[in-house]
């Protein structure tokens, strides 16, 4: 399985593609930059614990923040990394030379996942570790102790994130034999989970409980946890869920009905949690992910495993 | 009589309700060149997919060199090497980079390997195009790194699915010696082949497959002998004056099955065995002289038309 590995990870240095995905990246974070610094002073106020982490979370008016970025390209980057995995293999004529060799075949199928998730770990730490020294340089706050820790685990979950893109779309390379098919496919469902499903989990809140300006304070907390676990549905609620409460500590919750009554109730000066409570705060979120990610990955895994090598 | 490399009792593969190889029950020994032949969809890749522990039998079992490829296919594709039809490689790799992979999956140390390999491009005739990225390989060359692939492995036995497809005359002529040398050194070939021609050249038995089950096997000379009349020969004889008289006498030898008079100079027999030196003098006794002399062994396209007329 090393050998698949080693060669795969070769392919994606040495490939077009990679070089596009790393770029992209590149300029997202540079791109948050551009907006931490132009909205950094007006974001933070003496109070504010973690300024750092700020240069992360700014949106400045209408333009997106990093998170925002992130959420939105981790699933392309997963995508990119998987949708041929299996498929050009077969359409290649190279399936049937390599199976032929005395290895498992599931090394195949688990050399090429490892060689992506290794591509996408150096490319969210690469763009992580872009926005961090850009933002030394820049803005010439330095992280204190936990912001690198909670920085370093919304690495982490970024991968987790990704990981799931991956193993979604090498499952549609193990499932469409034609590669454009698969991305297709792959690209319908992050529309899908990205745009329609905060939409959908909206009228469907709004159908189930209705809300005016007259609505109780209960009333319109239940019509926010409804949408809330709806839209949990989609893996990118559920990404941005764990990374604002790892990176905006100030949160202090993530449940929808909490957050807007905290809002609501205006004037309450929300204390920042700890790391240790941000992580427990995640914690379900990122199961989540995981087992989303470990899912799709043993549905590619057992259908590779018994397809046959030559379909007539 | 050589160790028995590839068995199968009663292999036998269904895909629901199609059948696509059954009951077949061949024994292959050692150093033999057998040319698997049969029309599209007969069931040879299948038969030999099942052979490379790569599709599972519905029943049936075989051995392939002492293993059985459904409980220890590792220990099988250590020693089988498989050029599949169609074979592909990496576009974006160079021939040495694809063949360096193969070595690679193959465990085999990376010094023996870079020898190795420059060797087996120089005997399947690719000593330029090792740096060359396959992506810029005709569909011959391919077909010829294919080989090299199948041979880095050392195999003991080898399986080759249309080998010759797509090469140019001089090539196949190469590729045939080698599929020689390769049985000289011990290794077993099983040849799959629509050239007849070439089957017939190399092979040292032959199996028909039609409609998944096995129509006919064995050397060619026996096969001849079951299928075409009896008559293995088919000798030309061209005389100055082909009389009834010389027709009756030549069909006095037990071995002659068949005397057609052609034309009035020339005559076609056929015959069990070799009777040239027999014919010979008859014509001359008879007083006519002979002027010329050919001699057609039945041909493997014949034998096969009619296996697949029988089957």
């Amino acid at each position: 399985m090393y050998a698949v590995f080693r060669k795969e990870l070769a392919d994606h240095f040495n490939s077009m593609r990679f070089t596009i995905l790393f770029i992209m990246s590149f300029l997202a974070g540079i791109f948050a930059i551009y907006i931490a610094t132009q909205n950094i002073r007006s974001a933070v106020t003496p109070s504010t614990e973690f300024i750092f982490l700020k240069i992360f979370t700014i949106s400045g008016g209408t333009l997106p923040s990093f998170l925002y970025f992130m959420s939105l390209f981790i699933p392309i980057i997963g995508i990119a990394l998987g949708f041929d995995a299996i498929n050009s293999e077969r359409t290649s004529g190279n399936l049937s030379r390599l199976l032929a060799q005395p290895i498992y075949r599931d090394a195949v199928i688990n050399g090429k996942f490892l060689a992506g998730l290794a591509v996408l770990a150096i490319m969210i730490i690469s763009v992580i570790g872009i926005v961090t020294g850009l933002g030394l340089y820049i803005i010439g706050v330095s992280p204190l102790a936990e912001e690198v820790v909670r920085l370093m685990a919304f690495a982490l979950v970024s991968m987790v994130y990704g990981a799931f893109w991956m193993a979604l779309s090498i499952s549609f390379s193990v499932f469409f034999n034609r590669a454009a098919t698969a991305v297709l496919a792959a690209i319908a469902l992050w529309i899908f989970f990205f745009f329609f499903m905060p939409m959908i989990a909206g009228s469907i809140a709004n159908a189930q409980i209705p809300i005016d300006q007259n609505s109780s304070t209960a009333l319109v907390a239940n019509h926010y946890d409804l949408m809330g676990m709806i839209a949990r549905i989609s893996p990118r609620i559920l990404y941005e869920e764990s990374v604002s409460a790892l990176l905006m500590p100030e949160l202090g919750s993530l449940n929808p009905a909490l957050m807007m009554i905290s809002m609501l109730s205006a004037g309450r000066m929300s204390t920042p949690l700890p790391l240790v409570q941000s992580l427990l705060l995640i914690w379900p979120q990122v199961v989540s992910i995981i087992a989303l990610a470990a899912i799709c990955f043993a549905i590619s895994y057992l259908r590779f495993m018994r397809q046959e090598i030559r379909s007539i | 009589m050589g160790q028995v490399v590839v068995e199968t009792t009663n292999l036998t593969k269904t895909y629901g309700s199609f059948t696509a190889v059954s009951e077949l029950n061949l024994c292959i020994e050692e150093g033999e060149i057998y040319g698997f032949l049969g029309p599209n969809g007969a069931g040879k890749t299948t038969t030999i997919l099942m052979l490379l522990g790569l599709t599972e039998p519905t029943s049936g079992t075989a051995a392939v060199c002492g293993y059985d490829p459904v409980r220890a296919p590792l220990q099988v594709k250590r020693l089988v090497g498989y050029l599949p039809e169609n074979v592909g490689f990496y576009e974006d790799l160079t021939a040495r980079q694809n063949l360096e992979y193969i070595a690679e999956l193959n465990n085999l140390p990376r010094e023996e390997t870079r020898k190795k390999i420059d060797n087996l491009l120089a005997v399947v005739g690719l000593p330029k195009a090792a740096d060359q990225r396959v992506g810029e390989f005709s569909h011959g060359m391919k077909q010829r790194l294919g080989i090299a692939d199948m041979l880095v492995k050392d195999p003991k036995l080898v399986f080759l699915d249309e080998p010759t497809s797509g090469i140019d005359p001089k090539g196949i002529a190469e590729i045939l010696d080698l599929i020689v040398k390769l049985a000289k050194r011990k290794v077993t070939v099983i040849f799959c082949s629509h050239q007849l021609a070439q089957v017939q050249r190399i092979c040292s038995r032959v199996g028909i497959m039609a409609k998944g089950k096995l129509v006919a096997e064995g050397a060619l000379a026996h096969l001849g002998g079951e299928t075409g009349k009896g008559g293995r020969y088919r000798i030309e004889v061209q005389v100055t004056k082909a009389s009834h008289d010389l027709v009756a006498k030549i069909k006095e030898n037990k071995d002659v099955v068949e005397v057609k008079s052609v034309s009035a100079d020339s005559l076609i027999v056929v015959c069990k065995s070799d009777l040239r030196s027999q014919i010979a003098k008859v014509v001359v006794d008879s007083g006519s002289s002979l002027v010329g002399m050919k001699v057609e062994e039945a041909s493997l396209e014949k034998i096969y038309k009619k296996c697949l007329k029988e089957g």
